[in-house]
């Protein structure tokens, strides 16, 4: 549990986020990010990293990983503090008028501004459709090992075919009781030399490979006892486990943001143009996240709406002092706080 | 050309497809329930559709990249197919998908 007071706390480090801190910076404003996920990036990191953005401008050509790494090494100067592997879970006005960002980790983030940059909300696993699953969740289905002692002495039946579900079967095989590694068919969207040390285990006999998908699933209190599997031709047969790791990557879902007493439209925040900010006093909500006319959901637009954001929460920060409008390019107190004078 | 798309709880629409757009697009468009995170980029598999049997062998097969975003979606079957990866023509009209739950 640990409290922290900043001027702005920005939900979410996508590159919308992440510009924020840019130009809130410009202002002489510290920013707290919290994201969900283990690094920066968002959208562009978690679904594109690789693909190429041909429409930011002066950039002709970026992949999605490049342009979080120029974004990241452009904010440095201003010493933003970040909070990853944190799911945002509520916001609390405080009695003297600032805002309380709570996290599922503790972290408690009080500032007199709240920037949302939630883009679509947040990353959350993949839940496979199978009927009761969620009295499950916690006890004996895991979307993620966060102990690997847990899974000790367990028979263990990993879904997936990609890094993670390879991964945890390389990783789980030697403490496990049994093992045993499921996936609609015989190949893999995962590194090659995990495939190959995944089946010199199953040719040692450590781990089992099916060629199946789980249909239902068996226990009782939310302590699994088997599940049943269908093989490609549609037969079913039950395989005896007490732990099941489905690893499907993720997924977007709007998340807490829903309960944040925010008014919200088709899940999306509703902003006025000047300042971006929404009908809460000192709750803006910038890039994918909000919603006015003529909204584009562009990475463009999300940095027009950070830099007009960061206007109105100076005054919110700062009532009693003069914003003046300054060029990078020609302002030495700018150059200064960029770390770039002579 | 025409789409005929089963939703998740069993009810058939028939849909305009649009020369050139993929199916994702059409079923989007006609606002039925498909997530389509990326956009259709290929890179999220929840564009998730079941192809009708007899439609399947008539459909360009599928690309390593959609096959493998695939082993990304919930509940893969022998039909699957990523509706983003689908491009509407008129050797396409009267194509029969469902969306996949999730
Ligand atoms: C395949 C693809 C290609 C694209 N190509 C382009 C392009 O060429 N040009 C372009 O301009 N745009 C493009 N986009 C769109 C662009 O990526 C988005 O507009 C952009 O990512 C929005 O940025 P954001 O910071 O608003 O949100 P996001 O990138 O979605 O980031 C939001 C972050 O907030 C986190 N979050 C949300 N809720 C919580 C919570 N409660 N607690 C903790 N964390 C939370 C999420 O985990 C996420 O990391 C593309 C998108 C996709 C998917
Ligand atoms: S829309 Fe994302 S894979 Fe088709």
């Amino acid at each position: 549990m640990a409290r922290h007071e900043t001027d702005v706390a920005i939900l979410g480090a996508g590159p919308i986020g992440l510009f924020a801190v840019f130009e809130l910076g410009l202002l002489d404003l510290k920013a707290h990010l919290v994201d969900i996920l283990d690094r920066p990036g968002g959208q562009c990191t978690e679904l594109y990293p690789e693909k190429p953005i041909y429409d930011i401008p002066g950039l002709p050509i970026v992949t999605g990983q490049e342009l979080t790494d120029r974004l990241m090494e452009q904010i440095k100067p201003f010493g933003a503090t970040f909070h990853f592997g944190e799911m945002a879970s509520a916001l609390t006005k405080l009695d003297d008028g600032r805002w309380m960002l709570t996290t599922d980790a503790g972290t408690e983030i009080v500032a007199p501004v709240v920037v949302i940059a939630a883009g679509a909300g947040s990353f959350v696993p993949k839940r496979p459709p199978i009927a009761g699953i969620e009295a499950y969740e916690g006890t004996s289905v895991h979307y993620a090992v966060r102990k690997m002692e847990a899974f000790r002495d367990k028979n263990v039946l990993i879904a997936g075919g990609g890094d993670s579900a390879l991964d945890w079967t390389l990783n789980l095989a030697p403490i496990a009781k049994s093992l045993t590694l499921v996936h609609h068919r015989d190949g893999f969207r995962a590194a090659q030399h995990s495939v190959n040390q995944m089946r010199e285990l199953v040719a040692a006999g450590k781990v089992k490979f099916e060629i199946a998908s789980v249909k239902a699933l068996h226990g009782e209190n939310g302590q699994l006892k088997s599940v049943t599997l269908a093989g490609a031709d549609k037969k079913e047969w039950t395989h005896a486990c007490d732990m099941f790791l489905p690893f499907f990557g993720l997924t977007i879902k709007l998340g807490p943001i829903a309960d944040f007493g925010l008014n919200l439209h088709e899940n999306l925040i509703p902003v006025d143009t000047e300042k971006f900010e929404s009908s809460t006093h000192g709750i803006f909500a910038i890039g994918d996240i909000n919603t006015y006319a003529g909204k584009l959901k562009l990475i463009l637009s999300g940095f027009h709406e950070a830099a007009l954001m960061a206007q109105a929460a100076f005054h919110i920060v700062k009532p009693n002092e003069k914003l003046r409008f300054q060029y990078t390019t020609s302002s030495s107190n700018l150059q200064k706080k960029l770390g770039v004078t002579a | 050309m025409k789409i005929i798309a089963t939703d998740r709880v069993g009810a058939e629409h028939v849909l305009d497809g649009r020369d050139g757009w993929s199916v994702m697009e059409i079923l989007r468009d006609a606002g039925l329930p498909i997530t389509a995170e990326c956009g259709g980029a290929c890179a999220c598999a929840t564009c998730h559709v079941y192809v009708d049997e007899e439609w399947l062998g008539k459909l360009s097969p599928k690309s390593d990249a959609e096959t493998d975003m695939l082993d990304m979606a919930l509940a893969v079957e022998a039909n699957s197919r990523l509706s983003c990866q689908i491009t509407c023509s008129d050797a396409l009209d009267g194509l029969k998908v469902t969306i996949a739950p999730e």
